[in-house]
């Protein structure tokens, strides 16, 4: 590993090391505080049950059910993490790889598996769950996270006087995202406006093949510096440090404090997508390094030497994974094709000549074989 | 009724809409203090505030995305982008963002957001200054796009652009900026949706024996021709489309079947071009009521040229009455 850079260790926040350690950091410890057996016993839960969903998607793109697959598989922690330090005011702009935050965000993970499935470019109410649509172009949704905190600062929402009110954004994206155009107008946008907004960098190591060291010589999290932004750098592994951040850099957005820049340092334990092959650009010492780092793991390997997870509560877990998995391929398998009209559908709000031409032309096309096969 | 030229008409009609609706606020780079290179948003700071005529940093792509943010809670942001050429940047978040995101929500959110673009050539500049742009973005569906050539359509047109529930490209013809005309500034304004005004083509001259199709920069210059052809016994019909997307091929369809001939006129390069566009649409449409092949008078398939070069570039009359001259062959 090198000394320096983003894939360096340095200055990472820790609270929970590898082995399943507690340890003690000067300013991040007092924003886990509250976190009590019972909610690092959900979170593992969270994660658990995630990963059992993740890997039972990558089955069905293997089987040929859905046309495409992103694993979160690695990334529970740090999407779990800052997932908890969210309230349901905030808002969430994540990219395409934030299944737990969107779990956690209460999105049915059934109907997410329809953009897969090539069913449907949305597959959830935005609105429904402060949980924006997922952004497959890198580093665009960067800006709609700014101008959406833009709007919340102006609405009112930001520092209210009202603690328990007050709401701010959080946008995540990935290491590779740092080096869009976009990312970088975001963040200077966000500072000078002083946006109530979180960029949540997971650098899980790998943009596709390209290791982050393609993107930048420096940690991601110092690239905020540069437009004066608040920011650490986090071990994206350790679900305690990951809310323990995030919930700082929250509260302050929420009060008027600004943007904050979190680097959580993971790694991607599967494949960009289930098109990709690792295989061809990182070695097996470096998976089995990362292995033993699993964010799941860690967390278990505490919980049980305080005695917090009985076996009915493993048990139980285990059930929830299986059912969750077993629902998704039972009715992602079962969904039809979408009716053909729809493509014509919400192009414009407002009728629009030409959509509506094409429209027209394509029911007469489709009536003119109904007639010629004698009105059937 | 007042004399206004197009640009302070369409600052006029940004001015109503501020009023109208305290959601909408516009953002670009020097609209503040200095109104706008073009001086567009003259006054409109010191009346409204730097909420809602915001100075941004100087980067397309950022004014665009942040915009789409915003009026996902409601704001309708109307961005100045500040001359043709600069618009790339923005070009990812207009085509795959703002295009798309009503498409990709099924309906569930839209984005009113207004982009003003100065555009087309005519005025001296140096390059990028002078580009007409509008067909790549009129390629891409989820986007209105139009364009007033009078003052009176700039008052109106600009009002209907951000009273739209889509996202719009309101391109400005720079070089009409200072051009005068009367402008019903007590016109009750109707929110009637696509049924707008700037949708549809309007007859901007009624003839008979041959159409000139044009728009935004290129509308004056076929009213001019039109003038020549008078002098010399022909009579042009003259449509402004107002609207590059949708376009509204209907009033060529039924001018041309009026007139059996048709030249279309605009700045942008020829090929693959809105004239290429209605060219196909009339001979779909209006083929037997031909009396010669459609012609087109664009710019040259070349880089925008150095502007001592430009006038010969872009259409001109005698371009124009050139054309006619074919079409009126026997």
């Amino acid at each position: 590993m090198d000394a320096h850079g983003p894939l360096s260790d340095e200055g990472v926040v820790r609270l929970l090391t590898h082995t399943g350690e507690r340890i003690e950091h000067p300013v991040y410890s007092r924003y886990a505080e509250d976190l009590d057996d019972a909610t690092l016993r959900q979170m593992w839960r969270e994660m658990v049950v995630v990963r059992a969903f993740d890997r039972e998607a990558t089955s069905l793109q293997r089987q040929g059910e859905l046309g495409l697959w992103v694993p979160s598989l690695g990334q529970e922690a740090a999407q779990v993490g800052s997932g908890h330090a969210l309230r349901p005011a905030d808002w969430v702009f994540p990219s395409y790889r934030e299944h737990a935050v969107a779990y956690l965000r209460g999105v049915d993970l059934g109907n997410l598996l329809r953009i897969f499935r090539g069913l449907e470019h949305g597959a959830w109410v935005a609105d429904e769950h402060n949980f924006h649509l997922y952004t497959l172009v890198i580093g665009s949704h960067t800006l709609h996270a700014t101008g959406y905190a833009m709007a919340m600062d102006r609405d009112g929402l930001v520092a209210s006087g009202d603690t328990a009110r007050d709401a701010a954004v959080i946008c995540y994206f990935g290491d590779g995202a740092t080096s869009q155009g976009d990312t970088n107008e975001a963040l200077i946008f966000a500072a000078v406006n002083n946006a109530p907004l979180v960029f949540f960098c997971q650098n899980n190591q790998w943009a596709i093949s390209e290791p982050a060291t393609r993107q930048s010589k420096v940690s991601f999290a110092q690239r905020a510096d540069g437009v004066g932004m608040p920011n650490v750098r986090v071990d994206g592994n350790d679900v305690i440090g990951a809310y323990a951040v995030t919930r700082e850099a929250m509260e302050r957005a929420r009060v008027g404090g600004g943007p904050s820049f979190i680097e959580a340092f993971t790694y991607r334990m599967g494949a960009h997508t289930t098109s990709d092959d690792p295989t061809r650009y990182r070695t097996k010492a470096d998976e089995e390094f990362w292995a033993e780092r699993d964010p799941i793991s860690r967390l278990e390997t505490y919980l049980e030497r305080r005695g917090a997870l009985s076996a009915e509560y493993r048990s139980e877990t285990t059930e929830m994974a299986r059912a969750l998995a077993a629902d998704v391929r039972v009715r992602i398998k079962a969904a039809g094709k979408p009716p053909t009209h729809e493509m014509f559908d919400h192009v414009f709000a407002d009728p629009h000549a030409t959509v509506d031409a094409d429209r027209a032309w394509f029911e007469h096309f489709e009536r003119s074989f109904i007639d010629a096969e004698g009105g059937l | 009724m007042e004399t206004l030229t197009l640009a302070s008409a369409i600052n006029a009609g940004l001015r109503t809409a501020m009023e109208r609706d305290p959601k909408v606020l516009l953002m670009g780079e020097d609209i503040g203090s200095l109104g706008g290179v073009f001086r567009v948003t003259d006054g409109l700071l010191k009346d409204f505030g730097p909420d809602r005529v915001m100075d941004t940093p100087l980067a397309e792509s950022g004014i665009v995305g942040t915009a789409i943010g915003m009026s996902m809670r409601g704001y309708r942001p109307v961005c100045e982008i500040q001359f043709d050429g600069f618009v790339f940047p923005a070009f990812d978040q207009i085509t795959t963002q703002l295009a798309k995101m009503h498409y990709r929500s099924q309906g569930r959110i839209t984005l009113p957001v207004v982009i003003r673009i100065p555009y087309a050539g005519g005025i001296g500049a140096v390059e990028h200054h002078s580009e007409s742009p509008e067909v790549l973005f009129a390629h891409t569906a989820g986007l209105r796009i139009v364009t007033p050539a009078t003052p009176q359509d700039g008052y109106l047109m600009i009002q209907q652009a951000i009273s739209s529930p889509d996202p719009v490209l309101f391109f400005e013809p720079k070089a009409r900026y200072w051009d005068k005309g009367e402008v019903d500034v007590d016109a009750p304004f109707v929110v009637d949706g696509a049924s707008a005004a700037m949708s549809h083509a309007r007859v901007a001259r009624h003839g008979e024996d041959v159409t000139i199709v044009a728009y935004g920069p290129s509308v004056r210059v076929a009213l001019q021709t039109a003038q020549v052809c008078e002098s010399e016994g022909i009579s042009a019909e003259v449509i402004d489309l107002r609207a590059v997307s949708p376009l509204d091929t209907s009033a060529v369809v039924r001018s041309v079947k009026k007139t059996g001939r048709c030249v279309v006129v605009h700045e942008a390069p020829t090929p693959f071009g809105v004239g290429a566009e209605i060219a196909a649409k009339v001979s779909e449409e209006a083929f037997f009521a031909l009396e010669a092949p459609v012609l087109r008078v664009g710019a040259f398939h070349t880089p925008y040229p150095a502007s001592k070069l430009e006038h010969d570039y872009l259409p001109s009359v005698d371009r124009v009455l050139d054309a006619i001259d074919r079409v009126m062959v026997d």
